[in-house]
């Protein structure tokens, strides 16, 4: 009966008019890579995608076509797909379908700004996974945090502070992995200040963020300048190497691309999975997103709701601490002043465009992480578009996600509130 | 001389009942705060000192004595360069010679000037607050209040001074308007929450004026990325010779204050506006608007954040360059706290930063210590505001008195 | 039957509130026992309590005999006693599934959520007691039928005997009420024991074996159905003795104020709550909307005062359209509204005295010239008001959540009051007052009605409504089911129609009676 009537129909409902609006949508895209890209390129002119990022030595040939015919298919896919949205619908699989349109949309642009010239493709790719690295770490930060009801804004602050005392233990003792441990460990400490000031002394959990992010940013700064410049052994800790995955790497293109990095990136895979294992399918999990979906009935079912948030936020300091150690031990080597460069509040862009799930953290964060690498390759490509645009992209899709226009993001319920027992 | 006996006793008593008092005010609770911040913020000085650390090789006491002189130093240092070094400035006075007069001043001027943009982005940040709005935005206003002001004033020609600067200034207002506008419209219309859309706002700017400043705004004479110098119209005028940079941004910061503490205050909007901030659902029943508050107070509270910026260029700075603002607008998140997001607070806590962030640059030239311990002190003096409790259990202090509260219940009439 | 649960000499006092008074209840094995009581009579109060929830100042509580310590919903859940809340505890994105195992998950391999072996727990939970669920639907996809069926389950799922359903008919639709009910039935057929709060007659006749009614935080009474009727019931309930009486001069109805017409409002949920309600009333006279709570006043007042829009028909003002009108612009047509949930939309707490005052007119003169506004007078009317009102306040300059209860509601009458009204909607105006200010608000509506304001009265009070109106609208499931002659009824009649039961069938009965 009614039971039955409502079952199985749980996944994402998609209104009749946002279907039509989506169909639309899909059609004005065909149009615009017919508009910019297609009407503006010679008939003949050749596309050249580079698949081997330079150094590698996995090889693969170049791939070459003709643009103006590439164009024409992608165009025709992205026209079909919005006929058949229109007509039909897509249900509950627009979202998929709209990520699919921005792909094309995304390679179409690619393919047009290459045409008579050659791109690095691979190379582009490889920088993004790099890139993505503190974005998606960061954001399983926030993630643990948020899905517990604790908001983090503090994620920047927590990685500037763990970079920085990774750099300075990891030189002290001339030791990676206790330059790695201490970092961490600072993440944690923070983590710590955050649990306390939010659900201890229930302070604004926007203006505790606020105060680790302008503390950390002060004590790195203040203490770089006092010793780091003047005692420059302080500030050489060395680097993770980089290390081939045995097999994957050497499969042409994609080896290069994703399996032939640092320790982070692997670490990135891992928790990414991890993270979406404990949080989904264990107790562990389970109780943790009810505290912040739910306190109160999470309460009546004898869960502790403040002991089960200081545990989240205590690991998401964890995590972030292992996030700003990548600034210095995975990528540059060194802790200069505000080197995370608002890299933490990308990555809490990352988490809520990923809708508080680790997968789609991972994702917004290669997407962040392309539009990145994109942006410094850009002065190759033949586009009128500003590397500044590019990476405003981030915030800008953020906006738009938080604004409801594509899909709402639906954050945890009890996020921000500290919990009250009558 | 004989009946004083009693009295001492009575004063007494009258001195503890006082020291209730002041055990209970929410005033000591930010005195202590920002005492601690500050008494913490030398430990960390001594710490941070390498004199020390060497004095107590020799012995503990000597470390102890090497560390409170650092701090002391710190502190002396800090001082003196906030307000100018008194033996300086009373030779001064006695030479008459009216320019080491100003050049001994001038540290206490230049406090001012640092107040000023503290004034206007910690006004920025009390106005929302004021309306339940958390406007964590100010610095991407500050920053698109900037360009506009320096779009202003370095491409508007042939004005008199008399209406160039002052349209140079609004203007820099409305482009921090536009940035405020943005959030507080999308609050309104979607829920979307206005803290992350504020910090998406603000690194929105900060590449915004990135590509502006390399780019259309950028002076094709040099090889940095900075603007060209405004017009000589659009200057805010100075009061006093080089080096004294004061100008007229800071009585004008005063008048805005004022200005926002009467619109609060003393009008009909103010109090249509606190109500919303207060409680929206009376407001709703007295038949406010609360979406056209929403938008109103956001997009005022980007102008007053513009201001910061267009005062900054036009006053001090006279050009732009990409690493323009420092943190102003993060500051001012603890500005608007400290003082009560009330702009006489504000203005007070504002005068507070601005000392302590100039006193903290000249403590960097002579002293040695980097400017940042001023960040370190002002996250510390914000926890502590923001977290009361920590301050009261640090100094046995009591909690304020509680308003007994009445539980609604319909048993009441039993 | 034997006994499972026995309450002993329960009491709880909340600051200025004797909630429970010595309350004594026992509960046998296998019945349903209706506890049946008006809105803050002290029912929740009482099965909180019980759930380990709130912590009883006096009493003891026996589950089979012997005496139970219970602290936390933990120990209740240990002790067999399950209970849904009247606002369902579910978390809306979980499944079925994640949320009945909650806090008692079936897990394997150390920690790893085993779905398949809860979800089978489940299904067999719902076979056997006929409680139709799909356990990997999502909480909120389910209608609100279902997840009363989900909150049931978890009880189930943890094994418990006494199960407490807290005003569980509340949100449901009739088909879904008849659903419940054959639930409950079912579970004590499989020999559990039911706590069922409610303060709907019918049901608790209909549903229940035994009822034990409460009023003002004390037992006054246990009975059966055979033993009462719905009168009986009523009289018991909402029996408040009658601790003043009001002189009142006959009405003397002038001109319509307010029409309403075919309207239809919805509430938070996007539900019909008020169907196809018209009505009006006239200057010098006070119609009284009784029912039990939640039977779609709250709606209708959102609606008359412009708080919210109706979705049909129409509201007027002396015959001007205000069907989307502001509520400025209905205070602007000379109406007051006395609000339901004063300290929420009433009342800034946080502001001072003197600024409640002056809440929907702080932009006319003489309160503000031009956008300025105009300290002194406010301020002198604040001190006029306080004078005239008898509020009871250090100063106007006090912050208004210092004030009692009766005197904060006095600040909103006198608000209210010191416009000149044309139309007066008063919402609960006495709800939770002390007996002073009742009877002085009362007065003061009265006086209102006899200077030929018009006053519609909402209130759940059955006294309240029968001494203040000339006439009685009746609402019951968003409709209005009668109108009467205040004059010509009595609580009894009213009680029935409150009930549901329409005149037609209710003057029949009569007949057949006689």
């Amino acid at each position: 009966m009614t039971a039955q009537a409502t079952s199985r129909n749980s996944g994402q409902y998609i209104s009749p008019a946002r279907e039509r609006a989506m169909g639309v949508f899909f059609l004005i895209v065909a149009a615009a890579m017919w508009f910019f890209f297609l009407r503006t390129t010679e008939p003949g002119v050749m596309t050249t995608f580079g698949m081997t990022p330079g150094g590698s030595k996995v090889k693969a040939p170049d791939w070459v076509f003709e643009t103006a015919l590439a164009l024409q298919v992608l165009i025709f896919l992205t026209a079909f797909l919005g006929v058949y949205q229109l007509a039909r619908g897509f249900k509950q699989y627009t979202n998929l379908v709209l990520g699919i349109v921005s792909g094309f949309f995304i390679f179409a642009f690619l393919a047009w700004g290459t045409s008579g010239v050659s791109l690095n493709l691979a190379g582009l790719l490889r920088v993004m996974v790099i890139r993505s690295v503190p974005l998606t770490l960061g954001a399983l930060s926030g993630i643990l945090c948020e899905r517990s009801g604790v908001f983090n804004i503090a994620i920047e602050g927590m990685m500037l502070t763990a970079a920085f005392t990774a750099t300075l233990f990891g030189s002290v003792t001339h030791n990676l992995w206790i330059g790695l441990v201490t970092g961490m460990l600072s993440g944690l400490l923070l983590g710590g200040v955050l649990a306390v000031l939010a659900i201890k002394y229930k302070v604004n959990q926007i203006i505790a963020g606020t105060v680790i992010n302008i503390f950390s940013t002060g004590l790195t700064s203040f203490l770089s300048a006092k010793f780091l410049q003047k005692y420059q052994h302080l500030n050489d800790p060395g680097r993770f190497p980089n290390w081939d995955f045995p097999g994957l790497s050497q499969i042409p293109f994609i080896g290069p691309i994703f399996f032939s990095h640092n320790l982070y990136v692997y670490a990135m895979y891992v928790l990414v999975v991890v993270l979406t294992v404990a949080l989904f399918y264990t107790r562990w999990g389970l109780r943790l997103r009810s505290v912040g979906e739910h306190p109160k009935a999470a309460d009546t079912l004898g869960i502790p709701v403040n002991r089960t948030r200081y545990m989240a936020v205590l690991l998401g300091g964890l995590v972030a601490g292992f996030a700003g150690t990548y600034f210095t031990l995975g990528s540059v080597g060194r802790f200069d002043e505000v080197l995370t460069a608002g890299r933490g509040f990308i990555a809490l862009a990352a988490m809520i465009f990923g809708n508080w799930n680790p997968f789609g953290a991972f994702g917004a964060g290669l997407l962040f992480g392309f539009s990145d690498s994109l942006a410094g390759k850009l002065t190759i490509l033949r586009v009128p578009i500003h590397n500044k645009f590019l990476e405003m992209a981030p915030y800008l899709v953020t906006i738009i996600v938080l604004a409801g226009v594509i899909g709402r993001a639906q954050p945890p319920a009890a996020g921000g509130k500290p919990y009250e027992k009558e | 001389m004989r009946n004083l006996g009693q009295q001492p006793a009575q004063s007494l008593r009258g001195f503890f009942i006082f020291l209730e008092e002041v055990r209970r005010s929410p005033l000591t609770v930010t005195f202590l705060a920002i005492f601690t911040g500050l008494f913490l913020g030398g430990i960390i000085a001594a710490l941070s000192s390498e004199p020390m650390y060497e004095a107590f090789r020799l012995s503990v006491g000597e470390g102890l004595k090497a560390g409170a002189q650092a701090a002391w130093n710190t502190y002396r240092a800090l001082f003196l360069g906030a307000f100018g070094d008194p033996v300086k400035i009373s030779a001064a006075f006695a030479s008459g010679d009216w320019l080491q007069i100003n050049r001994a001043l001038s540290p206490f001027f230049e406090s001012l000037v640092q107040a000023t943009p503290y004034i206007f982005a910690g006004l920025a940040v009390a106005f929302g607050f004021r309306v339940g709005l958390f406007n964590i935005g100010a610095e991407g206003q500050i920053f698109v209040g900037a360009l506009a002001a320096v779009w202003a004033g370095v491409f508007i020609k042939g004005l008199p001074a008399l209406v160039h600067a002052p349209l140079a200034f609004l203007i820099g207002g409305l482009g921090g308007a536009l940035w405020g506008f943005v959030p507080g419209w999308l609050k309104a219309k979607t829920g979307a929450h206005e803290v992350i859309i504020t910090i998406m706002m603000n690194y929105v700017a900060f590449r915004l004026s990135e590509y502006l400043l390399t780019g259309y705004l950028r002076d094709p004479n040099k090889t940095t990325p900075i603007s060209a110098p405004i017009e000589t119209t659009a200057w805010i005028p100075r009061l006093f010779p080089d080096p004294n940079r004061f100008h007229w941004g800071f009585f004008i910061a005063l008048g805005i204050a004022y200005l926002v503490y009467l619109l609060l205050f003393k009008t009909t909007w103010g109090f249509e506006l606190r109500t919303v901030g207060a409680n929206p659902h009376a407001a709703h029943y007295a038949g406010m608007n609360i979406v056209r508050s929403t938008v109103i107070t956001m997009s005022l509270s980007g102008m007053l954040a513009g201001f910061a910026g267009a005062n900054e260029v036009l006053g001090v700075n006279r050009n732009l360059g990409v690493a323009f603002s420092s943190g102003y607008g993060f500051d001012s998140i603890a500005l608007a706290l400290l003082g009560n997001s009330h702009p006489l607070g504000v203005v007070l806590a504002a005068l507070l930063f601005g000392f302590l962030r100039n006193g903290a640059i000249q403590m960097q030239l002579t002293a040695g210590i980097p400017i940042d311990i001023i960040s370190i002190i002002q996250a510390m003096i914000l926890a502590f505001i923001a977290a009361p409790a920590i301050i009261r259990t640090l100094y046995r202090l009591k909690p304020p008195k509680e308003v007994e509260l009445t539980v609604r219940s319909e048993g009441e009439t039993a | 039957m034997g006994v499972i649960l026995e309450l002993h000499g329960i009491t709880k006092r909340f600051p200025g509130v004797l909630a429970n008074d010595h309350i004594d209840l026992d509960l046998r094995e296998g019945e349903i026992h209706a506890l049946l009581g008006e809105n803050g009579a002290g029912k929740t109060t009482l099965m909180n309590i019980l759930y380990g929830l709130y912590k009883p100042d006096e009493g003891e509580i026996y589950v089979n005999g012997k005496k139970a310590e219970i602290h936390s919903p933990r120990d209740a859940i240990a002790h067999g006693i399950g209970m849904v809340h009247q606002h369902f505890m579910l978390v809306p994105v979980f499944t079925v599934v994640d949320n009945v195992m909650l806090g008692d998950e079936y897990v394997r391999g150390g920690g790893f959520l085993d779905r398949r072996r809860a979800a089978n727990r489940i299904l067999e939970i719902s076979k056997q007691y006929n409680l139709q669920v799909d356990p990997f639907a999502y909480i909120k996809d389910l209608p609100v039928g279902a997840q009363q069926r989900v909150e049931i389950i978890k009880l189930l799922f943890r094994e418990a005997n006494i199960l407490i359903l807290d005003e569980p008919t509340a949100v449901l639709t009739p088909q879904e009420v008849d659903e419940l009910f054959k639930i409950m039935k079912s579970l004590v057929a499989g020999g559990k024991s039911i706590i069922f709060i409610t303060h709907k007659l019918r049901e608790v006749l209909e549903f229940s074996d035994r009822i034990t009614v409460i009023r003002n935080g004390r037992v006054v009474g246990t009975t059966t159905p055979q033993e009462a009727d719905q009168s009986k019931l009523a009289s018991m309930m909402v029996g408040r003795q009658i601790e003043f009486a009001i002189e009142k001069k006959p009405a003397e109805p002038k001109e319509v104020v307010l029409e309403v017409r075919n309207l239809k409002v919805l509430d938070a949920r996007q539900l019909v709550a008020v169907n196809g309600v018209s009505f009006e009333v006239h200057a010098g006279e006070v119609l009284g909307i009784a029912g039990v709570q939640g039977n779609g006043q709250t709606e209708l007042v959102r609606a008359l005062t412009g708080m919210q829009h109706p979705v049909e028909g129409e509201i007027r003002i002396f015959g001007k359209v205000m069907t989307h009108a502001s509520p400025r612009e209905f205070f602007e047509m000379g109406a007051a509204h006395i609000p339901e949930d004063r300290q929420r939309d009433g009342l800034v707490l946080t502001y001072p005295v003197k600024d409640n005052f002056i809440l929907n007119t702080f932009y006319k003169p003489p309160y503000a010239r031009g956008i300025v506004l105009q300290q002194p007078a406010i301020a002198a009317h604040a001190e006029e008001l306080v004078r005239r009102f008898d509020i009871r306040t250090p100063s106007i300059f006090t912050e208004l959540s210092a004030l009692s209860g009766g005197n904060q509601q006095k600040v909103i009458v006198a608000r209210e009051f010191s416009r000149p009204l044309k139309l007066l909607i008063a919402a609960q105006p006495t709800r939770g007052l002390d007996v002073g200010s009742i009877e002085y608000i009362h007065h003061r509506l009265l006086e209102k009605r006899d200077e030929g304001c018009a006053v519609l009265l909402i209130s759940t009070e059955l006294d309240e409504i029968l001494q203040l109106s000339d006439r009685i609208a009746v609402m019951y499931r968003g409709r209005i089911v009668a109108t009467v002659n205040a004059a010509e009824t009595t609580k009894e009649e009213l009680g029935l129609y409150m009930a549901g039961m329409q005149p037609e069938t209710l003057s029949l009965a009569q007949v057949v009676e006689r």
